[in-house]
């Protein structure tokens, strides 16, 4: 019973996490579907959103979520910085090179970020009120960064489907040499999705910062989960990343109710490898 | 062509590494004997990662999963059932191998980028495993009690010791790297790298050759991570599975130039050379790190086969001297 009453305080918030956590693992599928290069500057780039609405909020006192809207302009723009200086010349070359590119871009970002803004913890004081639920509180700011994460995944979807871009994007995925010969210019569809991947990255960190403390290292845990969930939704699968973080948001809150909550991590990334064995293409079969 | 001249390949990097070890000696400061350790053991990690990432062409991006094993291992021997370091070492490098042996069977299918997640997968579940795990002290690790280094003459002797020790291991994976290399095992893994389906048409058994090349690349750094640990005192979940220090192997070998014997070598002894000079010039040392990523993208972007590859494509002379 006790576990029970455990489970229904812990569940909602798990799912209202879980969205986030989907949209932060949305910018890594969406990089690795289309150009097949594993993002691992991801973390970083989170951390970055996640001091965008320190900044805007904090110094500058604009409404976090109004905020929402300069970090992405800034995302977009440093994916297809990122892009241009570090993945475009490695993105035929094997795996390792990409990894090691978009590492060293962590490292630079991670190196500057110390340097400037130390590695102690920030937190952003901004409250949006809460509600009851049962016997569970439901904290405004997780309910709005779930709305967010929401609007952010239909607007991708519509982007992807509906416009001229978004169609390039996908045609570029699935066959690059024959969008080219189709006239698609294929390096300024794989800029601007590198560019949207960073964007979804920093907006969910700047999601993240309103309810949680971080530091610039704080991106690396939220990399991980990117990793998991991207695997769980079937990697290059942008829409099956938002699944994939509900099911992670779930397990983040069932499983604290059986163990303790140190055991999540072996259980999300010991799945993590299960997953990547027994079905790569993810729980819900990407198209691959 | 004289018979020793053939063997320029292990000498070289035997020469190298030799100078290394006897570099404290020369210079007789106890300081050059510490950062030489930590050379030693970058040489001794990133040779064994070599046979898997330069020979066989799998992106291990967890191999300090290995070390840290191992390292829990020989010490969770060490204290609770008081064996000596030899063989707390050779068990802890088994149970990496064994590891390796069994990880290796299930995730060695996967190709590419998802070997890859799947090695930082295995490394981020061992460390949450370990820290969980009562047997092996859990967050809080294990502590050798000091009363361990008597039985080799004290702590300042065991100190010692453990350079020699480093040095040993440090040579040792060199010449299982060389040999590898020379070997007709060796010409599979380099076929597999070039082309794993081709490979298995001119019959190579795929499958058995990955994984001996991952046991064999697990035996070393599991065998350092006793030493290590031991040198250290004691081993907690962080130390042992840091996933950045996985990267900087990967950094080291694509630095020295992967799939060649003397690469992983330089390329240990440039990066840590080099960060030591970050860390400790007035000037570098608040973007030490920045400085870094900015140089392995260089690197990567430009120089993509390492200084040794490079090397070999410019100058003929040293594709017969350097292996």
């Amino acid at each position: 019973m006790q576990q029970l009453n455990l489970l229904l305080t812990s569940l909602p918030d798990g799912i209202l996490l879980g969205f986030v956590y989907g949209l932060a693992a949305m910018g890594l599928t969406l990089i690795w579907g289309v150009m097949n290069v594993i993002n691992l500057s991801h973390g970083p780039i989170i951390a970055l959103g996640m001091f965008g609405t320190f900044f805007l909020f904090s110094r500058l006192g604009l409404n976090p979520y109004l905020g929402l809207i300069p970090v992405a302009v800034v995302g977009l723009l440093l994916g297809i910085l990122i892009y241009a200086v570090a993945v475009h010349r490695v993105i035929n070359a094997p795996h390792l090179s990409s990894l090691l590119a978009t590492f060293s871009v962590n490292m630079i970002i991670i190196g500057l970020g110390t340097a400037v803004l130390t590695t102690s913890p920030y937190n952003v004081d901004f409250s949006a009120g809460g509600f009851k639920l049962g016997s569970a509180t439901i904290l405004g700011t997780r309910l709005i960064a779930a709305l967010v994460a929401m609007l952010f995944t239909g607007g991708l979807y519509l982007f992807l489907y509906r416009t001229r871009p978004g169609k390039f994007i996908r045609a570029v995925a699935n066959n690059r040499t024959a969008a080219e010969l189709m006239g698609i210019p294929s390096t300024r569809v794989l800029a601007l999705s590198f560019g949207l991947g960073t964007m979804l990255a920093m907006v969910s960190g700047a999601l993240i910062a309103t309810f949680f403390p971080f530091s610039i290292l704080a991106g690396g845990s939220y990399e991980l989960k990117s990793f998991v969930i991207g695997v769980l939704g079937g990697l290059g699968n942008p829409i099956g990343a938002l699944f994939g973080g509900l099911v992670l948001g779930m397990l983040e809150g069932i499983i604290p109710a059986f163990l303790e909550t140190s055991w999540v991590p072996v259980i999300e990334f010991a799945l993590f490898v299960v997953i990547l064995l027994v079905r790569p293409s993810g729980l819900f079969g990407a198209k691959q | 062509m004289k018979t020793w001249q053939r063997y320029n390949g292990i000498i070289i990097p035997i020469l190298v590494v030799a100078g290394l070890i006897l570099w404290p000696t020369i210079t007789g400061k106890a300081a050059n004997r510490e950062s030489i350790f930590t050379i030693l053991k970058a040489v001794a990690l990133a040779s064994s990662l070599n046979i898997l990432l330069g020979y066989t062409g799998y992106v291990s991006f967890g191999h300090i999963v290995f070390y840290g094993f191992g390292g829990y291992v020989g010490l969770f021997l060490l204290t609770e059932k008081e064996w000596s370091l030899w063989s707390a070492m050779l068990a802890g490098g088994l149970a990496s191998a064994i590891l390796a042996f069994l990880l290796g069977k299930a995730i060695l299918r996967l190709r590419g980028a998802y070997f890859a997640l799947a090695t930082i997968g295995i490394n981020e579940a061992m460390k949450a495993f370990v820290n969980n795990f009562e047997l092996f002290g859990g967050p809080t690790g294990i502590t050798l009690n000091f009363s361990v280094y008597k039985a080799y003459g004290g702590a300042a002797d065991a100190l010692q010791l453990s350079f020699y020790v480093a040095a040993g291991l440090a040579l040792l994976a060199l010449l299982i790297s060389y040999f590898v290399r020379v070997s007709k095992f060796g010409l599979g893994l380099l076929a597999i790298r070039e082309n794993e389906d081709a490979a298995e048409v001119m019959g190579v058994v795929a499958p058995n050759a990955k994984t001996w090349a991952y046991v064999l690349s697990a035996l070393i750094p599991g065998m350092m991570g006793v030493l290590f640990f031991f040198k250290n005192g004691n081993v907690e979940p962080h130390d042992a599975f840091p996933l950045h220090a996985s990267i900087e192997l990967l950094v080291m070998v694509m630095l020295g130039g992967q799939g060649t014997v003397l690469g992983p070598i330089l390329g240990a002894f440039a990066y840590q050379g080099m960060r030591g000079f970050l860390v400790t010039s007035s000037f570098f040392k608040d973007i030490q790190l920045s400085v870094s990523g900015a140089l392995l993208l260089m690197i990567v972007l430009f120089i993509p086969a390492g200084a040794i590859g490079w090397l070999r494509q410019r100058v003929p002379v040293f594709r017969r001297v350097l292996a």
